[in-house]
């Protein structure tokens, strides 16, 4: 077999074109170029610009492009590695179809909702938009407009847009794409522990004795700390992977103990651990005596859908989610009693054996463990509970805070962390884990922004899901979405999405490089700067805050989102956006434009343009005459510093390879809550879980329940969604990419062979995927990464061709509202044709 | 009628970004112009190029993609098939490219015996290309193009 492809080859043994690269047959004749000054290449680090990992890349630029990219060797977090996507970076910003000039909706010359795109000046263009926020906000209120973003949005981008929002146009209605993606971690964190992400780090893995991934595919979506994984299980051979999913993927391929469960019973099988442990007297009593309170929390919390489904008004606790209420160690043991192996074992159709062999990873006194999860967890409509869940096993047996045992929550975005979290662009958020509803932390931002008392709204605003829903009924009339493609992304794109974007009340802008999905549903495009095109800043999983500097300029008018955001400020004067009373107590703001109010504040624009780098561009700080992004950045530290969630000064940033906050007397700190690691725990208590009053962490009572839909007699299949290891996201960047996009081209629709069977449908043949919102065409695939048990289909979502949106279900998460893409009713019908 | 409208599109597109004609939501490349309301037919199921001739490197570093088909091959904590051919003692007999020197190397940059296990999965950064035309030009620039099309200096 060998043999023959070598005989093969050179049988066919002919010059292979370079077509691709635009080099002839002339190039073999070509005399080496040595000549230093025109080798050279400009090389830079930059944070890549996909998942929540944080690697850390060097980009090679010659010429005004971007020609080269690796792993930067430098990186704690990747040590010279990237993925197969990290390697084609410097290929995402040259889609031949790259916008170019802002597009508008027009006919006859003017706007219109049903008119067809036609380039138009950011004059125009900024002049039509204004124009339709003034009139939203006059007719209905600053609820009235809406702002959907993400955790793609440098820190500084985030920052600018929550500012303009909040403190600008008075309205919450700012939400990233990180709702869909990291909310139950969020409150998941808020519930146990107080504050906000993980208390351990990367460090964990190569420190650590066992591994679980609690839904969680990190061979794919974290390829990266994958490997990192993957080298500590090979290299230390007494090491443990446990993995827990609902279908196989390639995390089995290195499985010490793999376990397919049925959809949901994850809740279940948590509750079995802590009974396991508290059974087998394993509770390591001298931490959870001193570190610990017990709470029962709300059930029958509802789904997240729209108030009038029937689901909703069925619901005991729907408007009282989150509530809790205190419980002794002795009810909590009675409460997780009932989850005994054999139910857990039949429930969750683990075989008996595996369950005790997971329970003792984390019951074993002697073995350190790290738990992972990604959406498997968070993309759930009781994620939140699954977070409180996992914090129970790992408080319960003290294995928390130290080197190699970790209850660890990735993020999917590269500043889903950075920016959605900790710069806190939620509805209900404010930087450094503050919240609009609480009258001290609005106070705090109206004083670091300097702005009058009560220009912050108490409420919060729309939360994601509720954008679409607001959108089609009406309620948000203009609304802007930067950095992420919501048309795509967004569930039941049918009856939500799709309706509001084209609501003609309703007037929406696209800020983005390429004509993506959601940029086709909008009524004006603008072409935006990305990834290295601009100076900026993320946020990674592990707290990790990278910068890299401007390396090339943006094609033809592109702008960055941040000088969108801040420019746009120009064309509103308080007296448009904000209350009367509060101008009239404080007259000195009258007449002023959000632009002087927000940015040319005395703080944001504080460094001059002499401080920005001599070395690269910096087309925003240039173009408004300040170092925008240091002033920015600067005074969002204000908010965290001395608040357990302190960042080093800007210029720091530029020379490390990232540094994990809080950033105390300038050492970053590894992991949260344990005495001697970190700053902010007082002398002698050993562990401090600050975030809380007391210092305790809360074990919580949470029962298993039921998913909002599960399969029946005509819808007869699980569907899950998600992503593959060659795609980011919704493919916008990473289809662009030859290499990429031949790698892994269209969606499919990944089944059991039975299942195939079973239905009279065979590999390859095309078919519909059908639920009670709508329905895709795909085609079978029965073999490959995916292996789903019978009665479960997996499809990703990358392929703007195959909108699997359409038939996913909105359902959320009460507490987070995250969206639950991991679980609903399907059926899978033949097309009849080939 | 959109499908059959897609290459009008797809030109439109090309007058607009010049600066001229208009168009609608039909605009979305990686839709081959349908409308976000539609559905299209799927393309068949692609076959893997299995042609196991070399492929020119976008740059020095980029991991070189796979040449040929790779259905069935086991790379588990138990077996890893591509090393069978790949790896250093095996490429006398294989005449395949050995593994590069980097993937000896732990995260200190120390060289090993063997292939380092962090280097292990080899499809997190090699993967292979199915028999199918980009639905989106790249307008990437080759440093050696870059080099070839400036004037030496005098």
């Amino acid at each position: 077999m060998k043999l023959t492809r070598r005989d093969y080859i050179k049988a066919n043994a002919v010059a292979v074109a370079a077509g691709a690269a635009g080099l002839g047959k002339e190039a073999e004749a070509a005399n080496l170029v040595t000549d230093r000054s025109r080798t050279n290449l400009t090389w830079s680090k930059a944070a890549c610009r996909f998942c929540g990992t944080g690697c850390s890349v060097m980009v090679g630029t010659k010429d005004g492009k971007v020609v080269a990219s690796h792993g930067d060797v430098k990186a704690e977090v990747n040590r010279g590695l990237n993925c197969v996507k990290g390697y084609f970076l410097s290929k995402i910003l040259y889609g031949e179809d790259r916008l170019k000039t802002p597009l508008l909706r027009m006919k006859d010359g003017q706007y219109d909702k049903n008119g067809d795109f036609a380039p138009v000046s950011w004059e125009t263009a900024f002049d039509v938009m204004a124009e339709k926020f003034k009139e939203a906000i006059r007719k209905n209120g600053p609820t009235a407009i809406g702002m959907f973003g993400s955790g793609q949005w440098t820190v500084w981008e985030g920052y600018a847009a929550s500012k303009l929002m909040k403190a600008g146009f008075g309205s919450n209605n700012i939400e990233p794409n990180a709702r869909h993606c990291m909310a139950s971690a969020v409150a998941g964190f808020m519930r146990t522990f107080g504050i906000d992400e993980p208390m351990g780090c990367y460090d964990d893995i190569e420190a650590t004795d066992a591994f679980v991934l609690w839904g969680s595919n990190m061979a794919e979506m974290h390829p990266i700390l994958w490997t990192r994984l993957t080298d500590r299980r090979l290299s230390a051979p007494d090491t443990r992977v446990a993995v827990l999913s609902t279908y196989e993927h390639r995390c089995f391929d290195l499985a010490d103990i793999p376990m397919v469960f049925t959809p949901q019973t994850d809740l279940a099988i948590l509750n079995f651990i802590a009974n396991y442990i508290i059974q087998n007297d394993r509770v390591n009593w001298d931490f959870v005596d001193q570190h610990v309170n017990f709470r029962r929390g709300n059930t029958d919390i509802g789904y997240g859908l729209r108030p009038e489904h029937p689901l909703e008004q069925k619901a005991a606790n729907a408007d009282k989610a989150g509530g809790s209420q205190e419980m002794t160690f002795e009810e909590f043991r009675e409460f997780v009693a009932e989850y005994s192996l054999e139910k857990v074992s039949e429930l969750s159709g683990v075989p008996e054996q595996q369950l005790v062999e997971l329970a003792e990873l984390y019951a074993d006194p002697d073995r350190k463990v790290v738990s992972f999860w990604t959406m498997g967890f968070n993309q759930h409509t009781r994620g939140v509970w699954c977070n409180n869940l996992i914090y129970n096993i790992h408080l319960l047996v003290g294995k928390i805070a130290t080197p190699g045992n970790s209850p660890f929550s990735l993020t999917g975005q590269p500043s889903a962390c950075g920016t959605a979290r900790e710069v806190g662009t939620f509805s209900h958020r404010l930087p450094a884990d503050m919240v609009v509803t609480n009258p001290k932390h609005r106070a705090f931002a109206e004083k670091v922004w300097n702005i009058p008392a009560g220009v912050i709204p108490p409420k919060p605003g729309f939360h994601a899901a509720q954008h679409n829903r607001m959108l089609k009924d009406g309620k948000i009339n203009a609304y802007w979405v930067q950095c992420n493609n919501n048309m795509q992304a967004a569930a039941n794109l049918n009856e939500e999405t799709w309706p509001g974007y084209r609501n003609p009340e309703a007037f929406i802008v696209v800020s983005d490089p390429y004509p993506t999905v959601t940029a086709g549903a909008a009524d004006l495009i603008l072409p935006t700067a990305m990834w290295v095109e601009k100076e900026g800043a993320y946020g990674n999983a592990e707290r990790r805050t990278q910068f890299w500097h401007q390396l090339v300029k943006a094609p033809g008018e592109s702008r960055s989102d941040l000088w969108q955001l801040v420019e746009f400020s120009k064309r509103f004067t308080t007296d448009e956006v904000w209350p009367k009373e509060v101008l009239s107590a404080n007259p000195a703001f009258k007449g002023k434009t959000l632009y002087e109010v927000l940015f040319r504040n005395g703080s944001v624009d504080r460094f001059p343009l002499s401080e920005t780098s001599p070395d690269y561009d910096n087309d925003e700080s240039a173009d408004f005459g300040f170092y925008l992004q240091k002033g920015l950045f600067e005074e969002y530290a204000i908010f965290g510093r001395d608040h357990g969630h302190d960042l080093a000064p800007f210029e720091r940033y530029h020379e490390e390879r990232g540094l994990r906050w809080p950033v105390v007397d300038g050492k970053e700190t590894r992991w949260r809550f344990r005495e001697g690691s970190d700053p902010y725990v007082g002398k002698g208590k050993g562990y401090e879980f600050y975030g809380k009053p007391d210092g305790r962490a809360v074990i919580f009572a949470l029962p298993y329940e039921p998913p909002a839909e599960s399969p029946d007699e005509e819808y007869d299949l699980w569907l899950c969604t998600g992503r593959v290891l060659e795609h980011w996201h919704s493919g916008s960047m990473t289809q662009r990419v030859p290499e990429l996009y031949k790698s892994f081209p269209d969606a499919v629709v990944y089944m059991h062979p039975k299942d195939a069977e079973s239905r009279g449908l065979r590999r390859g043949q095309e078919i519909r995927v059908v639920s009670r919102r709508g329905e895709i065409v795909s085609r079978v695939e029965t073999r490959g990464r995916n292996k789903p048990p019978e009665g479960l289909v997996y499809v990703p979502w990358f392929d703007a061709s195959q909108l699997i949106n359409k038939v996913t279900l909105d359902a959320t998460d009460p507490i987070s509202k995250q969206t639950d893409y991991k679980k609903c009713a399907v059926k899978i019908v033949a097309t009849g044709r080939a | 009628m959109r499908i059959s409208s897609f290459c009008a599109v797809i030109a439109a597109v090309g007058v607009l970004l010049a600066g001229g004609a208009s168009l609608s939501e039909e605009l979305i490349t990686l839709r081959n112009g349908l409308s976000i309301d539609q559905e299209a037919a799927a393309p068949p199921l692609p076959k893997v190029e299995n042609h196991d001739k070399r492929r020119v490197r976008n740059f020095a570093e980029q991991p070189p993609t796979i040449p040929h088909t790779i259905r069935g091959y086991e790379v588990t904590r138990n077996a890893n098939k591509c090393l069978s051919c790949h790896s250093r003692i095996q490429t006398g007999e294989s005449q395949a490219p050995m593994v590069s020197v980097t993937h000896f190397m732990d995260r200190d940059n120390q060289v090993l015996a063997t292939v380092s296990p962090r280097r292990y999965f080899c499809n997190q950064c090699h993967v292979v290309q199915e028999d199918v035309k980009p639905l989106v030009n790249n307008d990437f620039v080759d440093v050696e193009l870059m080099l070839r099309n400036s004037e030496a200096p005098q």
